[in-house]
């Protein structure tokens, strides 16, 4: 297989469950390695990379979105929402993770732990976090696919507006296809091959 | 600082979880249980270390139970030392009808040579230094003996035949810490005042010592001239040589606590274990999101350490205050044996407990919690990745390091590590097979048992490793808490009821032969009925086979290179000789035979079976004794066992009459005596003032209590054995927590009420604490009997204490177990099963 995707090009992989396209995220963000070939991420050759040259361009260029969200349930979300810059050695972290909260119109939640939240709520601390960093790359794992209708549909919104804000290269696993219209590109992925 | 400030911040909100404080408290207990006995230790042995060179109140000093000859301190002088004379005993000292064992002591200008004496107008008060010593007629008491005399300055004591007054109180002699445990109170008078109270008898156990100080050369000097002309009862001891057999002492004593400590620490190093389990295996996500992130395995590294380090930190601080409140319950508890006048500890034990608290963590949740920087980054979007497994060796060795670390570094020694290795993995491997089946045991019987009793088994059964380290931690603490308290029972209660009906109640020594007979008629005519009145002299064994006996090495050396068994054993100091036709119906001949009425005169010896055992003698063996610069060769007869319980005058040494009746020598007897009226014991004493007497009643009781502060001691460090019992049992719920609330959440889906469940938990966990009982009483009877065989005490089985063991641990285990499982039944099914 080979795919190149392109600074601030929004691209959606699709497939039925099994296709890899997980499995294909994992390699594109440097979360493992493949067994054979070469994965590139904003001009570093990640092959090349041990975990901790990956963990440290991960800090520095990319995002991350998941499906069941993947918040500290010990961090409130505005510590959650730190993270990302504190990994950085950032120790002024505080005010811009409370903007960016108040971006995703969580203000007044900020002091709350994840179980506190609802689904829709944990889900926009998670694009808050992804999106603090000012990423390069924002990957996203199924953003909606644990949400209700109306609230999936609301964070998309917020979704594309915050990557048009900070012309972020998105590249996004999803079963959604309204989702994947919104995407400039659309990869359909089947029995571990692009088609 | 990014990582201290991440340490601290998960740190702080990550106590919810349960599985720090755990750890945290876990670690606490087995600082507390170290520093506890780590502060006294402490404190004594800085005690013994300041008066080291006060501890003889000289630079060294002769001694002798025999007067010392005047050429000691003429040479002494020679030589430009400094002198003072010492005259101690043990006698009784009255003041009116009120009596009190002492240690009598007569003392000339210029003592102590070393160190100061403090005097008070008040018992216990603060006191202040003195140069001088008693005026002649006047005596100083030390505080314990005042205040159970109730005696106040201006009094007066009686001590043998002489009446003194009572001068000062003394409150501090630097030759009192000569052993960290005091036994008796102390009574200081002037030596010209020693004759008057006719207490130098030939018999009398006094101890004679002439102390010296001066410089380093001249002792020197005086220690070659001292060795080569010395007599062999006479001992030169410097500071050198005395300090050490105090160290000695009180290191054998603090070694002992110790070991109780160790216990409950090694508990703990399971919890932690278990509880540093339970955190890796909840963090495993967490790590692998903070990797996503961008965190790098040095970041996480660095802050699992910090953690591990501020957790150290916190467990050592509270673990070191409960440390000091227990070592402040430890002296209470052994007040009056120890010296209450202890330094102030340093910080040294706080140190060990930082330095435990880090090796318990490095040794026994390093490795698992090192595995967290393996999870891989994978884990986020696929939740069956994990760390690799850990390899067995890189998780154990440091465990054993950290045990083995800790043991040395509490014990100090190899060999006695080893043993304790040894004997703990033992008890453990027993108690762990006996748990194992008990366990299978219970769960076998789960069949007919209501539904919340057959679901508390099923636990049991479903989760057995756990369950069989929790039984074997309670089970081990409730078991040394049984057998202390049984011993106790055993030594200190049954000597009580031990003393037989009619038996004699007092002794009475230093009888001089020419009023042997008065005295007979004195004690029936104040109603006693004395026994049997033996002569005594006092003598040396010598040589056996022909072989002298050094005794001038440290320990006497035997013939053979045999040694004695022990330090003062009984070939190495002076013994009391007796002699007599009858064999008494308290002795029995276990070999050989008594001698008949052709024998008198005859050059024979019967021993008693406790001296041919600790020297090895047999029939027909030659010994040679000094009685007073005249020595004696006899073979050996026959051995004896004799009832010593039966409280009369008895002899490991006894000879035929005829041989040592020329002698000079005084008597001993014993009597029941019940006095009539409450002065008839101090006119006894007026009119043969150079009698000692002994009540027993009083010495048993002494003795009693101090088994018994013993005990008590111990016991307050095994406790700790119970709260470490205590962290394995949180640590193993905690690590089941969340199985816990998956299983609650379905049998409340299916229809489990709340009250059904609360009574499976606490099924669950009474039957763990039944089980470890069982094992601890059944443990607790097989040890004490044991013991009291070892110790040749009476055994008996206490139902009640049996039964009281199985039944409180059983309910301390359930009522911990239902309370810590609680807040996991609180949960709602639906949270649960989101």
């Amino acid at each position: 297989m080979s795919c190149e995707i392109r600074a601030r090009e929004s691209v959606a992989i699709i497939g039925p469950s099994g296709a890899g396209k997980s499995t294909l995220l994992a390699l594109f963000a440097g979360l493992d390695l493949p067994s054979s070939g070469r994965v590139w991420l904003a001009g570093e050759d990640l092959t090349t990379l041990d975990e901790d040259g990956r963990a440290r361009l991960r800090a520095a260029r990319v995002g991350f979105v998941f499906q069941s969200f993947h918040l500290v349930p010990s961090l409130t979300a505005l510590e959650n929402v730190m993270l990302p810059l504190e990994l950085q050695g950032r120790r002024d972290a505080r005010p811009p993770a409370l903007e960016m909260l108040r971006r995703v119109g969580l203000g007044s939640r900020v002091d709350h732990y994840p179980r506190q939240l609802s689904g829709g709520e944990q889900q926009r601390v998670a694009m808050a976090r992804a999106s603090i960093g000012e990423p390069a790359v924002l990957f996203a794992d199924e953003p909606t696919g644990n949400l209700d209708t109306v609230t999936g549909a609301r964070i998309i919104e917020l979704f594309f507006e915050l990557n048009a804000a900070a012309q972020t290269t998105l590249v996004l696993v999803t079963h959604d296809t309204s989702l994947a219209a919104r995407c400039s590109r659309v990869l359909t992925m089947d029995a571990g091959a692009l088609v | 600082m990014a990582m201290l400030r991440m340490a601290m911040r998960l740190l702080r909100r990550e106590w919810r979880s349960g599985e720090l404080a755990v750890l945290l408290v876990s670690l606490a207990v087995a600082v507390a249980a170290l520093t506890g006995v780590g502060f006294l230790v402490d404190r004594i042995g800085r005690a013994v270390q300041a008066q080291a060179s006060e501890v003889l109140a000289a630079d060294a000093r002769v001694e002798s139970p025999e007067p010392l000859a005047p050429q000691l301190e003429a040479e002494a002088h020679s030589l430009g030392l400094q002198s003072a004379r010492l005259t101690t005993l043990i006698s009784v000292v009255f003041r009116g009808d009120a009596s009190q064992l002492a240690n009598v002591r007569a003392v000339s200008a210029g003592y102590p040579l070393r160190g100061r004496l403090k005097t008070a107008a008040q018992a216990f008060a603060a006191g202040e230094v003195t140069q001088e010593i008693p005026a002649a007629g006047s005596c100083w008491p030390d505080s314990r003996l005042a205040a159970s005399l109730g005696a106040r300055p201006g009094d007066t004591l009686m001590v043998g035949a002489r009446v003194l007054r009572v001068e000062r109180i003394l409150i501090a002699r630097p030759d009192q810490g000569s052993s960290f445990v005091e036994f008796a109170p102390s009574l200081l008078f002037n030596e010209v005042d020693l004759a008057a109270t006719q207490l130098v008898q030939p018999a009398s156990r006094m101890q004679y010592a002439l102390l010296l100080a001066g410089s380093a050369s001249a002792l020197g000097r005086y220690d070659d001239w001292f060795t080569a002309q010395a007599r062999p009862a006479e001992r030169l001891a410097r500071v050198a040589d005395a300090s050490p057999q105090i160290g000695d002492a009180a290191q054998r004593a603090s070694r002992f606590l110790s070991l109780a400590s160790l216990v409950a620490v090694l508990l703990c190093a399971v919890a932690v274990a278990m509880s540093a389990r339970g955190y890796v295996a909840r963090h495993l996500d967490v790590v692998a999101l903070m990797k996503t992130l961008g965190a790098t395995r040095r970041f996480v590294l660095g802050v699992t350490l910090l953690q591990m380090l501020l957790l150290s930190l916190l467990a050592t601080m509270l673990g070191s205050v409960a440390g000091w409140l227990t070592q402040s319950w430890l002296l209470r508890a052994l007040a009056g044996l120890l010296r209450t006048d202890l330094p102030p500890a340093s910080g040294w034990p706080v140190l060990v407990g930082l330095t435990v608290a880090i090796a318990m963590l490095a040794g026994f949740a390093l490795p698992t919690l090192l595995q967290l920087t393996r999870v891989p980054a994978l884990r986020v979007l696929r939740r069956d990745a994990g760390p690799p497994p850990a390899r067995l060796w890189l998780s154990l060795t440091p465990a054993v390091v950290a045990i083995a670390g800790v043991i040395y570094g509490t014990l100090g020694e190899w060999r006695f590590s080893a043993w304790f290795v040894v004997a703990l993995t033992g008890a453990l491997l027993c108690l762990a097979l006996s748990g194992v089946l008990l366990v299978a045991l219970a769960g076998r019987a789960r069949g007919s048992a209501s539904l919340a009793l057959r679901h508390g088994l099923a636990n049991l059964s479903r989760r057995r490793a756990a369950a069989v380290a929790q039984i074997v931690a309670f089970g081990l603490g409730v078991m040394l808490l049984l057998v202390l308290a049984i011993l106790r029972r055993d030594l200190v209660n049954d000597w009580r009821t031990s003393l037989p009906q009619g038996a004699p109640n007092y002794f009475f020594v230093n009888i001089p032969t020419d009023q042997k007979d008065d005295f007979r008629s004195a004690l029936l005519a104040a109603g006693a009925r004395p026994e049997r009145m033996l002569p005594m002299v006092r003598g040396r064994l010598i040589a056996i086979n022909g072989e002298k006996i050094n005794p001038h090495l440290p320990h006497a050396t035997m013939p053979g290179g045999k040694r004695p068994r022990q330090r003062g054993d009984l070939a190495d100091r002076e013994q009391n000789l007796t002699w007599a036709a009858e064999l008494g119906d308290d002795n029995t001949i276990i070999a050989g035979r008594w001698w008949g009425a052709g024998d008198a005169g005859k050059p024979l010896v019967s021993l008693a079976s406790e001296f041919q055992e600790s020297l090895g003698l047999k029939l027909g063996d030659r010994l040679s004794f000094d009685v007073a610069g005249e020595q004696f060769n006899v073979s050996v007869a026959s051995f004896r066992k004799v009832k010593w319980d039966s409280f009369r005058p008895n002899f490991f040494i006894m000879f035929p009459p005829g041989l040592l009746d020329g002698t000079a020598g005084s008597y001993m007897t014993s009597a029941l005596f019940q006095p009539r009226s409450a002065g008839a014991l101090a006119a006894l004493v007026q009119r043969f003032p150079g009698v000692s007497i002994f009540n027993i009643g009083d010495l048993l009781a002494q003795v009693r209590s101090v088994i018994d502060k013993a005990v008590t001691a111990v016991q307050s460090v095994f406790i700790f054995t119970l709260f470490a019992g205590l962290t394995v049992l949180l640590a193993a719920i905690q690590a089941s927590r969340d199985e816990r609330r998956y299983e609650t959440a379905i049998l409340r889906v299916l229809g489990a009420g709340r009250a059904m469940l609360l009574r499976s938990s606490f099924a669950e966990f009474a039957v763990m604490g039944l089980l470890a009982g069982l094992l601890a009483a059944c443990g607790a009877a097989l040890g004490g009997y044991l013991l009291a065989r070892q110790l040749e005490l009476h055994y008996h089985f206490d139902g009640l204490m049996w039964c009281a063991g199985v039944l409180g641990t059983t309910l301390l285990v359930g009522a911990s177990g239902w309370l810590a499982t609680r807040p996991v039944l609180n949960h709602p099914p639906r949270t649960v099963l989101d």
